[in-house]
């Protein structure tokens, strides 16, 4: 709109905007809450909740071992991997607490293999390109994806095909989950992360991706220490944040080389 | 016959200057130790990071840099993180030049089985199905027979595939095939290793023209 032929109201839209700026002192929106027992409140038998990581790798351990104390059952989970026997999502497997698991690569998980032989839990392989854009579809609002993995494979079965350009094309839905669990390396109080390494993977296709999303922390800061620049996921994905308490940051293949 | 090291080093010459490399769990990872001196190669694991570095000196391994193994790696000077959307939207959107993997069998229409075998525990197909998918230059790194002796490389695959038409080359530990109209072409031999050895370990319909040079490293 041209000020020339609304001369009132830029007057007054002018005067409106500097009394919010003399009013507002520039306050983020605060997501954090105590603890992760604040955080996971509300989180109840039956839900689908999405798990950040990679392995072992950017886990939310505090959400996790909350998890595991609450004993929430019927847990639908999505998450790339299942953890290990006695560390992440694995110890959800020990307490017959997840229902369902979507995951692309479960790896040698004893009581895994046992619940899903013994049908007590469903498993859903999925590829895991195909799992982050599922994610990513959720976090964006699309409704589904036309991706190539799959095609022809047992993955694909039952699921809508296209054709594009001669190429063939399986029709995957974005998720539709209850809580996304996320752990970042720094975050803010306005909700913003920034991650680290090869700890980013999941967690931040799956940031916003859930009706409320949950990140922990190993280091919260208040709002405006982090650089704009440097932010991965803007708080706006985020709901609730909180620092978490005791990494144990486990490594799954400890593997090196010898000095010389 | 050569070693899984041998397979590697022979893949490592179809490397070219300026690729994006991703490589998979076994015999591929040994690719990164034979890379031409001089080349310019980024490697790419889909967990998130592009140029992978070899594993950390011993008390310097850090939880947050892992690869596709899970292993842990470090990070060469000029490599860049990124989350699994992006990953995957790299090697979708065919930005990855390579992609180098193994398998349990593979068929001259194409098709790749790597993940399951039926009645044995299911681990998982990982990113396995993304990759195979989408990368336009694909070379599956196997040995040539189970060990039970039979052949892998088939007129059609009898495990639950991976991806359909989508291989064009193997390197084995007794040659070099290249798909073409649904044939596998002979192109190389490992040193030492006759034509007919290499006829009667394969299963799939074999296109043998001309001289077949041995492979050289």
């Amino acid at each position: 709109m041209h000020p020339i032929y609304f001369p009132k109201y830029t007057a007054f839209a002018k005067l409106f905007c500097n009394f919010i700026g003399y009013q507002n002192k520039n306050q983020m929106i605060n997501k954090t809450v105590d603890n992760v027992q604040v955080a996971l409140n509300d989180l109840k038998d039956g839900m689908t909740c999405m798990v950040g990581g990679f392995g072992l790798c950017g886990i939310p351990e505090n959400i996790i071992n909350e998890m595991v104390r609450k004993n929430v059952q019927g847990i639908t989970c999505i998450s790339n991997n299942a953890g290990v026997d006695d560390f992440g999502l694995g110890l959800l497997l020990k307490q017959k607490q997840i229902k369902t698991m979507i995951a692309s690569y479960v790896g040698e998980n004893a009581e895994f293999e046992r619940q899903m032989l013994s049908g007590e839990m469903e498993v859903i392989l999925t590829p895991q390109g195909t799992l982050a854009e599922k994610c990513r579809a959720a976090q964006h609002g699309i409704p589904g994806v036309y991706l190539k993995a799959g095609y022809g494979t047992e993955a694909a079965e039952g699921k809508e095909t296209r054709e594009f350009d001669g190429k063939h094309y399986v029709l995957e839905m974005a998720y539709k989950a209850d809580f996304s669990f996320v752990k970042a390396w720094k975050g803010d109080t306005a909700g913003n992360l920034i991650f680290k390494g090869t700890a980013r993977n999941f967690n931040a296709p799956m940031a916003g991706a859930a009706k409320i999303t949950v990140a922990e922390v190993e280091e919260l800061v208040p709002a405006g220490e982090l650089d704009p620049n440097q932010i991965h996921i803007p708080g706006i994905f985020v709901q609730r944040i909180f620092q978490g308490e005791r990494y144990e940051k486990r490594i799954e293949q400890k593997t090196v080389r010898q000095k010389n | 016959m050569l070693s899984k090291e041998q397979i590697a080093q022979r893949i490592a010459k179809e490397l070219q200057n300026g690729y994006y490399v991703n490589l998979g769990i076994g015999i591929p990872t040994l690719i990164a130790n034979y890379v031409p001196e001089g080349l310019e190669v980024e490697f790419q694991s889909e967990n998130g990071i592009l140029g992978m570095g070899p594993f950390p000196y011993e008390g310097e391994e850090d939880a947050d840099l892992i690869n596709a193994g899970k292993q842990t790696i470090t990070a060469l000077p000029g490599a860049a993180f990124f989350d699994s959307a992006m990953s995957f939207g790299m090697i979708r959107g065919q930005h990855v030049d390579l992609t180098v993997l193994g398998a349990m069998e593979v068929d001259q229409n194409g098709d790749i089985a790597s993940w399951k075998i039926p009645g044995k525990l299911v681990k998982g197909m990982g990113g396995a199905m993304d990759l195979v998918s989408s990368a336009e230059n694909i070379i599956v790194a196997m040995m040539h027979t189970n060990k039970h002796g039979d052949s892998k490389i088939l007129k059609k695959c009898t495990l639950p595939l991976t991806g359909v038409n989508c291989i064009t080359k193997v390197v084995t530990n007794l040659c070099v095939l290249n798909l073409e109209n649904g044939k596998f072409r002979l192109l190389e031999r490992a040193p030492g290793v006759s034509i007919d050895e290499i006829i009667s370990a394969t299963e799939a319909e074999l296109i043998v023209e001309g001289d077949i040079p041995e492979m050289e490293f």
